[in-house]
């Protein structure tokens, strides 16, 4: 008798239908000028279970966790809350619903106390509406000591190491007694030891009944904390389900499965003599033994995860960033590269991530941008000539098929795509023998996309040598000769020819 | 038709009706309309002589105004301008104790101006320090060792051919001041419109880390912006302590923040980025009309900085309220 009550519990288990969902995205779309961030998925987070949320950069998870934190609002579908509609027009209606996030960098406030981070906005309160200090401190000591956090909730933020601020930020989420609780990429600053309490802490949170979504581009990690799976590609549902009913090489494969030629020019590929030699890069937290070497008309890709050394090794290259150690040939001659001035003048330009900032000086016009690094040609004497600086502003951006005004106007007000262009017209105007391009069309329309890559492959083909960092696989598929894999810090893997496949990227690149 | 589409003009404003819309013109006007009202202010005024007088109001201020002027569009500051002044003459009023004729008193001169920039260069570009909390130090410590050396005492004697600096004739009513104001002018307007070190400082003015990531080697241009500032303060020492016969710990006390106001008369953007040297031209002259006439109408000194500060806040804020009203 005994024996059969429990074997009929197991089996009603096994085949329980889900409790009903917490939380839920139904057909929600998202759109944003030029791109569909989200196009009809659905996200079901359940009580007491881990849901992974897994995708490439640029999948659109980010833009999930800010449409459930009422960031963003969504164009179409529905957010369903208890499986009501409901609708978060800011973040406090959705923190009000009981949906909270940690994020890979929360905000906190480095001047203030722990307590005061943790009770921000809704600290508990004494007579008069005064903060109630001692209930404040009182509470948050027991929220920390419920985390297994040894924090003094006194203390003033900035004296934490980034460990302990991600506690705070964890014990921030409790205490407004939240029903979901969005991780993203909680685990990206933390050592072994930390990962494991988290771990911990997630259990103790599913075990209170608390819906968790998980992002992580860590398969290890996801297959041991996550009940369920959810992935988007390009914005959109691509699979969901138990993580029990798979395998590493099945999520891979959802997270990546696509045809990647068709959208890519199609190159000669003539690879010439070698150009550049890199050897033994290091440098004391970023990145350690880099070394490579590049040849004109080959275009070169480094893959990586966000924080894999990629942007600080190239920007060592260029001479911003410090290295303790390596030497970089040129044509076989040995280049000391102190300042991105030295490494112009011996043909390396850098196309940096950010635009804005680092890439172009948004409030001097156009033919400015394009001279700044080659003023020594077109002035006399270190005077100005205007004329040249027109004729060679005009040589360069036509052939980038710039759309713009007029030359004066500021580059500021010209659109995304056509910014990048005038940065890339500026480097090409040094006549360089190496381009560096850091994700060259991350943030672009999808036309402004394709005339990037058209171009980087024609300089290619002039022989020039092209670095390319990106984060996107098809841009890395369709346009490398060859691809590098960096992760923390590492050249983890250099890849080639049949080599070169969706799934040995993603290995590499997070270590499985 | 479609080619002519894709065509992209080089300007779409031409250089001369930029001008006419700027500021600078905004502030001629200004100049003019003060140059008319003191005229029928003052009977004495409309003077050759007078005027000529009136100059020695804005030029010493004007020479180090331009150096800051580059030294702001950069994104940076020279708090200590006055101290420098002051310790360049401390050091000129020794060096006649021992003995030094005019040649060396302007190397002195120079010198001491130059270190100083070179002091305040090296804490901001090497040491990574803000210039605003550098040179308000520099401010306290150039004048300090002024006063230790002195105390309440003068350095005098200085040798006659000396005088020639600052109370010199170069042709009728011309001074030899104004003339160097004018050559000043005329040298940092060409270095900062029309070559390629002041399009270096737009460039960082604007975004000193694009302008890194261009290969503007940033740190040497603001480096040499602090010298020449420097520099210019040992100028204006010399034609000041000239000027006065002698030097007091206090010589040109208070006039950092005269410099300052005349380079956002001027134009300059105090955050960095643009501003022209032909508006801080302007600037001097308004500034020295409108001291020279409440002077001549007997108002006054605390008066003066009175309607200066109002000036300065009235034409900075004009053409914001005039948006604000029409948006």
């Amino acid at each position: 008798m005994l024996m059969h009550a429990e074997t009929a519990a197991h089996a009603a288990r096994a085949a329980a239908p889900d409790p009903a969902p917490i939380l839920a995205l139904a057909k929600v779309t998202k759109e944003f000028p030029g791109v569909k961030a989200l196009s009809d998925v659905d996200l079901r987070l359940y009580p007491g279970q881990v849901t992974a949320l897994i995708g490439e950069n640029g999948a659109g998870k980010s833009t999930v966790v800010k449409t459930l934190t009422g960031i963003y609002q969504p164009d179409g579908g529905e957010i369903l809350v208890d499986g009501a509609p409901r609708r978060f027009a800011t973040a406090q209606d959705a923190a009000a619903a009981g949906i909270t996030a940690i994020h890979q960098e929360t905000v906190l406030f480095d001047e203030l106390s722990v307590a005061e981070n943790i009770f921000l906005g809704h600290a508990p309160r004494g007579r008069f509406g005064l903060i109630d200090w001692a209930e404040m401190e009182r509470c948050a000591e027991e929220i920390l000591v419920g985390i297994g956090a040894q924090i003094d909730p006194k203390v003033r933020l900035r004296d934490l190491g980034i460990a302990n601020r991600h506690l705070v930020a964890i014990a921030r989420a409790l205490s407004i007694d939240a029903r979901v609780v969005i991780m993203d990429e909680p685990t990206a600053a933390l050592s072994h030891k930390e990962i494991e309490e988290l771990y911990e802490l997630v259990e103790s949170l599913k075990a209170k009944g608390k819906a968790i979504l998980f992002i992580s581009h860590k398969f290890d990690e996801i297959f041991r904390i996550a009940d369920r799976f959810t992935v988007f590609r390009d914005g959109q549902l691509v699979g969901d389900g138990r993580m029990a009913d798979v395998t590493e090489a099945d999520l891979v494969k959802m997270m990546v499965g696509r045809d990647v030629s068709q959208i890519f020019p199609n190159r000669e590929r003539r690879i010439g003599e070698e150009v550049l030699q890199v050897v033994g890069y290091d440098h004391p937290t970023e990145f350690a033994d880099i070394g490579f070497t590049l040849r004109r008309g080959e275009i070169l890709g480094f893959y990586g995860l966000v924080g894999a050394g990629r942007s600080e090794f190239m920007q060592a290259l260029f001479g911003i960033t410090k290295t303790s150690k390596g030497i970089t040939k040129i044509d076989g001659r040995l280049s000391a590269i102190r300042s991105p001035a030295d490494a112009i003048e011996n043909g390396i330009v850098y196309v940096p991530e950010d635009r804005g900032r680092q890439g172009a000086i948004t409030d001097l016009p156009i033919f400015q941008n394009v001279t700044l690094p080659s003023l020594k040609r077109t002035s006399k004497n270190g005077f100005l000539r205007l004329a040249e600086e027109f004729r060679l502003t005009r040589e360069y951006t036509t052939r980038l098929d710039l759309r713009a005004a007029s030359l004066d106007t500021n580059v500021g007000s010209l659109s995304g795509g056509n910014q990048q262009k005038v940065v890339i017209a500026k480097w090409l105007a040094t006549q360089p023998k190496v381009i560096i391009l850091d994700e060259p069309t991350k943030g672009i329309d999808i036309g402004s996309k394709a005339a990037v890559h058209e171009f980087m492959a024609e300089l290619a083909a002039q022989g020039l040598a092209v670095i390319m960092v990106s984060s996107e696989i098809p841009e890395i598929l369709g346009m490398s000769d060859r691809v590098i894999v960096m992760r923390e810090g590492r050249i983890a893997a250099e890849l080639a020819g049949e080599d070169l496949t969706p799934e040995t990227l993603v290995r590499h690149a997070a270590g499985i | 038709m479609s080619t002519t589409d894709r065509f992209i003009p080089d300007r779409l404003q031409s250089p001369l009706e930029r001008r006419l819309k700027s500021w600078e013109s905004l502030l001629l006007l200004v100049a003019i309309a003060i140059f008319i009202a003191n005229s029928f202010a003052s009977p004495y005024f409309l003077n050759a002589w007078n005027l000529s007088d009136a100059t020695f109001n804005f030029t010493e201020k004007a020479m180090i105004a331009f150096a800051m002027a580059l030294l702001i569009i950069s994104g940076e500051i020279d708090l200590s301008v006055a101290s420098i002044i002051a310790l360049a003459s401390t050091a000129m009023g020794a060096a006649v104790q021992l003995g030094a004729g005019t040649p060396v008193l302007i190397l002195v001169g120079l010198g001491t101006g130059l270190l100083c920039g070179a002091f305040n260069g090296f804490l901001v570009t090497r040491m990574g320090l803000p210039s605003i909390v550098v040179t308000i130090g520099t401010m306290s410590l150039f004048r300090g060792i002024s006063y230790i050396v002195l105390g309440d005492q003068a350095f005098r004697g200085y040798p006659a051919d000396f005088a020639f600096f600052g109370q010199g004739y170069v042709f009728w009513v011309i001074s030899f001041e104004f003339v160097l104001f004018a050559l000043l002018a005329v040298i940092y307007g060409v270095l900062l419109h029309k070559t390629n070190f002041g399009r270096a400082v737009y460039a960082i003015g604007n975004n000193p880390t694009g302008a890194l990531f261009s290969g503007i080697r940033v740190a040497r241009v603001k480096f040499i912006l602090f010298l020449l500032t420097g520099l210019m303060a040992g100028v204006a020492a010399i034609c000041l302590t000239s000027r006065l016969g002698s030097t007091r710990p206090s010589i040109a006390f208070g006039w950092e923040l005269e410099v300052v106001t005349m380079v956002v008369l001027g134009g300059v953007n105090i955050l960095g980025g643009s501003g022209s040297i032909p508006g801080v031209v302007i600037a001097a002259f308004v500034m020295g009309l409108v001291t020279f006439g409440l002077g001549l109408l007997n108002v006054p000194g605390i008066v003066m900085s009175i309607v200066i500060g109002a000036l300065l806040i009235g034409v900075i804020a004009l053409p914001r309220l005039w948006k604000m009203w029409r948006g």
